[in-house]
């Protein structure tokens, strides 16, 4: 087939674009400063696990890994629990203001964060919870939960609504009906919606390092530690770059059959 | 389609507008309190209205940045919209080449965007990055840090680099939630690839389209850790970008009055820019929809 043929041709060139640059940070990552910045290299002349050894040895670097997990999960399941009922309803029912609070809850995302940053540290010293995963994991609500909302909305608006009519016909309660019918209906949309909070939540860094300093310190923050008076430390920064990919892999990994997976129209 | 109404949804809606709430009214009210006083010391200050409004609204580099801002926002759009969807309907649908690809094109957006801006400085240069060093060997005169062209293209390819697999994504699962009978349907009326994309898969794409849009459209207009890290907004200020200018006011010249009217000005035309592309995608989109539901029904009713 000539379509299925220029398909993989375009796949494959996208990408070897997708992984030419992270190549290229795994190769620093297994360098040394010098020798990164003196020669042009596909390989690694001089091998070495150095970097590596640094971040798992020393505890800043790893417990910076551990801090990051915590909030993270934290607000990832938190994000998806109360997104889940509240695009339900959006994508079902009209009620009042209902546009507008979708759409006012997009406007979170829109701020520019640097302006959070004094106001979230006086409200999260104030109510005591500074330098905790807790606080970190709140704050990023602010941007994931529209998200997990906007997100599922899509999802949810694509099943036909005579689905949820036959269920309540058949004597389901809206609790049964929605964990047991509707959920895995759209799976493919909670494992997208998970992964995005994930990586927002993973990847931020303002705000995180704003909120804590030592005990919940993230690994974003760490990482900011290679920059410093005697220049930049690229190899050792590649080799956590290289770390941070980890285990956001492993949870698309984890989550990679609900997005896969085809639409089951068993029930109807 | 006309949804019922019924006030009792605002249960499910609640537990959102509190958790948002929480983080999100408190830092309003204080940029718009900040935006109207001229802040001396924590205790001295004036209030002084709208001047700084007035005084942000005529600031010439304010607009230059701003135009940058928006042709690079619509650039942004423009590649990374129709190339996602693309490389939706390009990735596997089954087995372990599907859950590779998933992974495989995923992997960018998990690195933490100063991490981002780092790679593509080395990878950049000509001297010792693979890019510029394969610029360079087909004849082009490459430079990202001398060049205004060749700064804002790389910032743009990063960007493209790193987001195009948002909408990938995105799409990829919008594709696979599309029942079996829909094509199946389409294959018994012997539709072609083209009319199986037109009036099938755009029509059920609409939803995560739209916020693919939206978000990438917010973001890249927010957009600053990576630009910063890797051109600092030059050569001259070819990629300083609207949140760099903003940054300068309020931590370079710590002026916390003008820095919050300008961020408030800053989220009004984010938000309007939304606002006008959700109605025109919804518009449009409900259109749509409305033709292939009717033919989509007549097919599922064979």
């Amino acid at each position: 087939m000539k379509g299925a043929h220029w398909r993989s041709v375009f796949l494959a060139s996208y990408l070897v674009f997708a992984l030419l640059p992270i190549y290229w940070m795994v190769n620093m990552s297994f360098r040394t400063n010098e020798d990164i910045l003196s020669s042009f290299s596909f390989f690694p002349k001089h091998f070495t696990w150095a970097n590596y050894a640094v971040i798992f040895t020393d505890p800043a670097w790893y417990s910076g890994y551990i801090n990051s997990l915590i909030y993270v999960a934290i607000n990832m399941v938190i994000s998806v629990t109360v997104a889940l009922p509240a695009a339900y309803a959006f994508s079902r029912y009209r009620f009042l203001g209902d546009r507008h609070v979708f759409f006012w809850l997009l406007t979170n995302r829109m701020t520019p964060p640097a302006i959070f940053l004094l106001p979230f540290f006086q409200l999260y010293s104030t109510v005591g919870l500074m330098d905790t995963h807790l606080a970190v994991a709140l704050a990023h609500l602010v941007f994931n939960v529209p998200l997990a909302v906007w997100i599922l909305e899509g999802f949810m608006s694509g099943i036909p609504r005579e689905i949820d009519e036959t269920a309540y016909i058949d004597g389901y309660t809206f609790p049964r009906f929605f964990l047991m019918i509707f959920l895995p209906l759209i799976k493919a949309g909670i494992g997208v919606t998970a992964f995005f909070c994930f990586m927002f939540s993973w990847v931020e860094l303002l705000l995180a390092r704003t909120l804590t300093s030592v005990d919940a310190k993230p690994i974003v923050a760490t990482m900011t530690r290679t920059v410093s008076a005697s220049g930049m430390d690229w190899a050792l920064l590649a080799a956590a770059g290289v770390l941070t990919i980890v285990p956001g892999a492993i949870v698309i990994w984890f989550v990679r059959h609900y997005i896969a997976k085809g639409f089951a129209m068993g029930r109807v | 389609m006309i949804k019922p109404v019924n006030q009792k949804a605002w249960w499910l809606v609640l537990p959102v507008v509190v958790c948002v709430a929480f983080s999100a009214i408190l830092p309003l009210m204080t940029v718009v309190n900040y935006s109207v006083q001229d802040i001396i010391s924590p205790e001295r200050r004036v209030f002084v209205g709208t001047e700084w409004f007035v005084s942000v609204l005529r600031d010439e580099e304010l607009h230059s940045a701003m135009v940058r801002q928006l042709i690079y926002s619509f650039a942004v759009l423009a590649v990374e919209v129709p190339l996602g969807i693309a490389l939706a309907l390009a990735m596997p649908t089954a087995g372990w080449r599907a859950s590779a690809t998933l992974v495989l094109v995923a992997l960018s957006l998990l690195i933490p965007w100063n991490v981002v801006g780092t790679i593509w400085q080395i990878f950049g240069r000509s001297d010792i990055g693979l890019l510029g060093a394969a610029l360079q060997a087909i004849g082009l005169e490459y430079s990202y840090t001398g060049n205004p062209t060749h700064a804002w293209l790389t910032v743009l390819a990063m960007d493209v680099w790193h987001w195009t697999p948002l909408v990938a994504l995105l799409c990829y699962a919008g594709l696979r939630a599309i029942p079996e009978a829909f094509y199946q349907a389409a294959q018994i009326d012997g539709a072609s690839r083209l009319a199986v994309f037109r009036y099938i898969q755009m029509p059920k794409l609409r939803g995560v389209l739209m916020i693919a849009v939206l978000l990438r459209f917010m973001d890249s207009f927010m957009i600053y850790t990576e630009p910063f890290v890797l051109t600092g907004g030059g050569p001259g200020n070819a990629t300083t970008f609207l949140s760099q200018y903003l940054t300068q006011k309020a931590v370079g010249q710590f002026d916390l009055g003008p820095a919050a009217a300008f961020s408030l000005i800053y989220f009004l035309i984010i938000l309007l820019f939304c606002f006008v592309l959700y109605n025109w995608m919804q518009r449009v989109g409900t259109h749509s929809t409305s033709t292939t539901a009717t033919i989509a029904g007549e097919k599922g009713a064979v």
